[in-house]
């Protein structure tokens, strides 16, 4: 490896947005064929490094210099650096979900004779990069009768379409389980072997140390270090350190749990998909929260968490087929979101951009929006009993900005959770439902988060968490609820629990023939 | 900023339309010879628009709330015939006249509010399936006839501040009144300031903030004047006065209260909003709701300006108050507009084409000419933002102390 010549290397790149040095005299170089990974907490500046790589941010609004294939780059777009071989994989996938997977593996690079698109070579294509991808999919299916998973592959494949020769991958897995994850992470290792380079960005440390080959870490802009896996094993302990700048003792805070009577029951709560009446998305789910106690909800995607609990939450989603729910001792039945937050149940959703901002709201705005009641008299807002509102969850979950007057959408993904949290801690819940509530979010502020967490339980509140990472569930929870097929599969105590018998009850099908197509 | 924010409403696109709105102003000036500013032309502009700038304040919220509403023309023509045939026929009194078109507009209003909030239809289609049903009730309703009404109702459209006290040479009451709008903005600044401090909030600085209240306020007064002193037995139009009453109203409503947060915020998210336990549905009930009763008024303020109700009152009239709201800086998108930018973008028509009227342009190029400052002042801005960089009335705004907030919280919008 030492002869080949770094495919790329970028040097003294500096990028500034008014106000903010976002990068700083960064360096980057990748060896030809290398799976290399970035790390840094959000806000360190990963994105906004790749973005200069794929001309999002063009040549000339930004210091310093790119050199690809040993050559200098000036890219003023995306089509550009894609023209290179530089093919970008966002978070967030691209995918036009009412077109087929041929369609959308060409799109804007269609396969065209004399004008008009080459329907059989177009699909042929796609079948091609499909095995390529290991995907065994009709290229005519719409994108949205695919998982994600799958989605994620395709966007690989189309990645490949361009004949690309760096595949800069941005938390690919965020939103995978853990065999699309793994499947993914084969891929990658299998383009490798293809001579394609990848570059990846994750917050996922264990895939990191179990697939890079290198590893640079970036810290509040600056690059901290390029670690080679080559020249010896790097373990989470060491990627962490480089990352926060400290040594996290133990990735959760000390916690003793106070356990209380049960404070919300759920019994035989039923629901149906809101759009295929005879599909069930909870079925006969039974459960229970006591005071002071953080429950866990395991189920992999698709298995009905998301939807009992948005169900639970003022019949939010879905139709509400029938369950009894008892809150402190008394029936409730509570069928709206306005409803369930005066009854004191609080819901940080799963998706913030989408479910749980206002990405045009500032913090203020947004901390108060659960329950404007509270800071308004006779329906006028009181603007300075809500600047102090806002402040003092500013203060007390250490949300990092310069002034409550921000907008949520500049700030880093673990800030506009925090932001999300104070919202529903304003609402003082008395049962607090989190779903994924790190997701996206880097070490130091998932440290944070759980911390908060372990002070709401010692309060006295009901906690639910669900999350598709194991680890955290296992660290966090008191007791773990396993959910698969909209029906719960199982209840692990914290002392029993580990991650294969979690997933053995994750997976567990039920003994009845397919009811739930 | 947020004194900014609050006076100019928030928006750097905004900042540029007060600008041009002044820019038109001193052009038109120059060009006519003085006869912009002539008071008989100042208040021929306010008397001539406040119907359109009424229905604006209605339009802005409906498309906040990421709607939109294409009938208000046809539901101010109904409105304004069953009232005219009400007064002819029935004769009931003028001022029961005006509840009854009011509660006319909340029942039309309810009409397409329950198509859009508890059926789910799009706006769009209601409100384009209203055009037709209530231009066709109209010419039912007044069988295509014209239909005077009397002389007391003419005072919402065409009506002007009596002359009290003293004969100064100037209408009294209307320059009382600039003065007090001046002192009201003034003292308003200045205790908002004073809580800002008490909270420990950012503060603009000072010598910006008297510049500004400065210029405003010799604005508003130079305005006042200029009405006061034109032909006797004129002054400060009664419909004027009730836009005024109105955008000071609404401006609270959008920005102070709950349901003005709740509009907002089923515009910039409506997922969001309801998991944040805000009913949808009736925010969008009341919104168009609001917006008939607001067209209905609007309607009757043109019937009586022109004394009569006829059967092609408000032909148009949406398309008047969509392109005010967006040149005052609303996005297509909901979740962003402000009450005072959508005035000021109407101003900005309304002198427009006023001034093209006194230049003797003819219709056919006034309207050329609107269309191109509509499709100018918004695409300037977006593409603006689009190539990253701060957009031009940004810009301008800095030099005010501001800084454009707005601008990437579109972007980050548009990209999700």
């Amino acid at each position: 490896m030492a002869g080949s010549a770094p495919i790329l290397e970028m040097t003294g790149i500096t990028k500034t947005f008014p106000g903010v040095k976002a990068l700083s005299d960064v360096t980057l170089t990748v060896r030809r064929g290398d799976v290399h990974a970035i790390c840094g907490e959000n806000g360190a500046g990963k994105s906004t490094l790749m973005k200069v790589l794929s001309g999002v941010h063009p040549h000339g609004s930004y210091d310093g210099t790119i050199r690809f294939n040993g050559a200098e780059v000036t890219f003023n777009n995306i089509r550009d650096s894609e023209h290179a071989g530089i093919v970008i994989i966002h978070q967030e996938l691209a995918l036009i979900p009412e077109l087929s997977i041929a369609e959308n593996i060409f799109l804007g690079n269609e396969e065209t004779r004399r004008g008009a698109i080459d329907w059989v070579k177009t699909n042929n294509r796609a079948r091609d990069l499909l095995a390529r991808v290991g995907l065994a999919e009709d290229p005519e299916t719409p994108i949205k009768n695919i998982g994600v998973g799958k989605q994620q592959l395709v966007e690989i494949a189309k990645a490949l379409a361009k004949d690309v020769q760096l595949l800069i991958l941005d938390e690919p897995t965020a939103a995978l389980n853990e065999e699309d994850s793994r499947h993914l992470l084969d891929l990658i290792r299998g383009l490798q072997g293809k001579g394609i380079t990848s570059i990846m960005i994750s917050h996922k440390l264990n895939e990191i140390e179990a697939i890079a080959d290198a590893i640079t870490i970036i810290r509040d802009g600056q690059t901290v270090e390029t670690l080679d896996v080559r020249e010896g094993a790097v373990d989470e302990d060491r990627i962490i350190r480089g990352m926060v700048g400290r040594s996290l003792e133990s990735r959760f805070p000390d916690h003793t749990p106070e356990i209380g009577e049960v404070m919300f029951e759920v019994k035989g709560w039923t629901v149906a998909h809101p759009q295929v009446p005879d599909r069930l998305v909870a079925k006969q789910s039974d459960f229970f929260v006591r005071r002071g106690e953080i429950v866990g909800f395991a189920g992999l995607m698709g298995s009905g968490r998301t939807e009992l609990m948005r169900s639970i939450f003022g019949h939010s989603y879905g139709t509400w087929l029938g369950g009894e729910m008892t809150l402190n001792g008394t029936r409730v039945d509570l069928r709206s979101v306005p409803a369930a937050i005066d009854a004191g149940i609080g819901y940080v959703t799963e998706d913030r951009k989408s479910l749980g901002l206002n990405l045009l709201d500032d913090i203020k705005t947004t901390t108060v929006s659960a329950k404007l009641k509270k800071i308004a008299h006779n329906l006028v807002i009181d603007r300075r009993a809500e600047h102090s509102a806002a402040d003092d969850y500013r203060k007390q979950l250490r949300t990092k900005t310069p002034s409550v007057d921000y907008d949520v959408a500049k700030l880093s993904g673990g800030n506009q959770q925090k932001v999300v949290l104070a919202k529903w801690l304003f609402t003082d819940p008395d049962l607090l439902i989190l779903d994924e509530p790190t997701r996206g979010i880097d070490v130091g502020a998932k440290y944070e988060i759980y911390g908060i967490i372990q002070r709401l339980a010692s309060q006295g509140k009901g906690v639910i968490v669900v999350s598709s990472e194991l680890p955290e569930l296992l660290g966090l929870s008191d007791r773990i609820y396993t959910i698969s097929e909209g029906r719960i599969t199982g209840v692990l105590d914290k002392g029993h629990a580990d991650q294969e018998s979690l997933m053995r009850l994750m997976t567990k099908t039920s003994t009845t023939p397919k009811d739930a197509a | 900023m947020n004194k900014l924010k609050e006076i100019f409403g928030g928006d750097t696109r905004q900042f540029g339309m007060i600008f041009a709105l002044v820019f038109l102003i001193v052009l038109f000036q120059v060009l006519t010879d003085g006869l912009t500013l002539d008071p008989g032309n100042v208040i021929n502009i306010f008397q001539g628009n406040s119907y359109i700038l009424v229905m604006a304040i209605g339009m802005v919220l409906v498309i906040i709330a990421g709607h939109i509403d294409l009938s208000v023309g046809s539901v101010a023509a109904f409105a304004g015939i069953v009232v005219a045939i009400a007064m002819r026929d029935w004769g009931i009194p003028w001022p029961v006249g005006i509840l009854l078109g009011l509660a006319i507009g909340a029942l039309v209003g309810a009409w397409q509010g329950f198509w859009v909030a508890v059926v789910g239809i799009p706006a769009f289609i209601v409100t384009l399936a209203g055009m037709l049903i209530f231009r066709g009730a109209n010419q039912y309703v007044g069988k295509s006839n014209t239909v005077p009404v009397g002389e007391g109702f003419q005072t919402i459209g065409a009506g002007y501040l009596p002359e009290v006290g003293p004969n100064t040479g100037y209408n009294n009451l209307t320059v009382l009144i600039g003065i007090l709008v001046c002192a009201a903005i003034i003292g308003g600044t200045l205790r908002n300031r004073r809580n800002q401090a008490k909270i420990g909030a950012e503060l603009e600085d000072g010598m910006v903030m008297w510049i500004r209240l400065a210029l405003i306020s010799v604005a508003i007064l130079a305005v006042a004047m200029l009405m006061a002193s034109g032909r006797p037995g004129t002054s400060l139009p009664i419909s004027a006065l009730i836009l005024g009453a109105l955008v000071l109203l609404y401006g609270f409503i959008s920005t102070r209260t709950i349901i003005g947060r709740h509009i907002y915020a089923v515009g910039g998210n409506r997922h969001a909003a309801e998991l944040s336990g805000v009913r949808s549905k009736r925010v969008n009930f009341l919104v168009m709701m609001n917006m008939s009763i607001l067209a209905s008024l609007a309607g009757m303020m043109f019937v009586a300006r022109s004394n009569a109700s006829g059967p092609f009152d408000g032909v148009g009239w949406e398309l008047d108050a969509i392109a005010a709201v967006f040149i005052g800086g609303a996005a297509v998108t909901g979740g962003v507009g402000t009450v005072v930018g959508a005035v000021i973008g109407g101003l900005v028509m309304a002198v427009l084409n006023n001034g093209l009227q006194l230049l003797g342009v003819g219709a056919d190029m006034t309207q050329i000419i609107k269309g191109l400052v509509l499709l100018t002042a918004v695409a300037f801005d977006v593409y603006n933002k689009s190539q990253g960089r701060r957009s031009l009335t940004g810009l301008m705004m800095q030099n005010f102390g501001g800084r454009a907030t707005k601008e990437t919280a579109e972007t980050v919008k548009q990209e999700s």
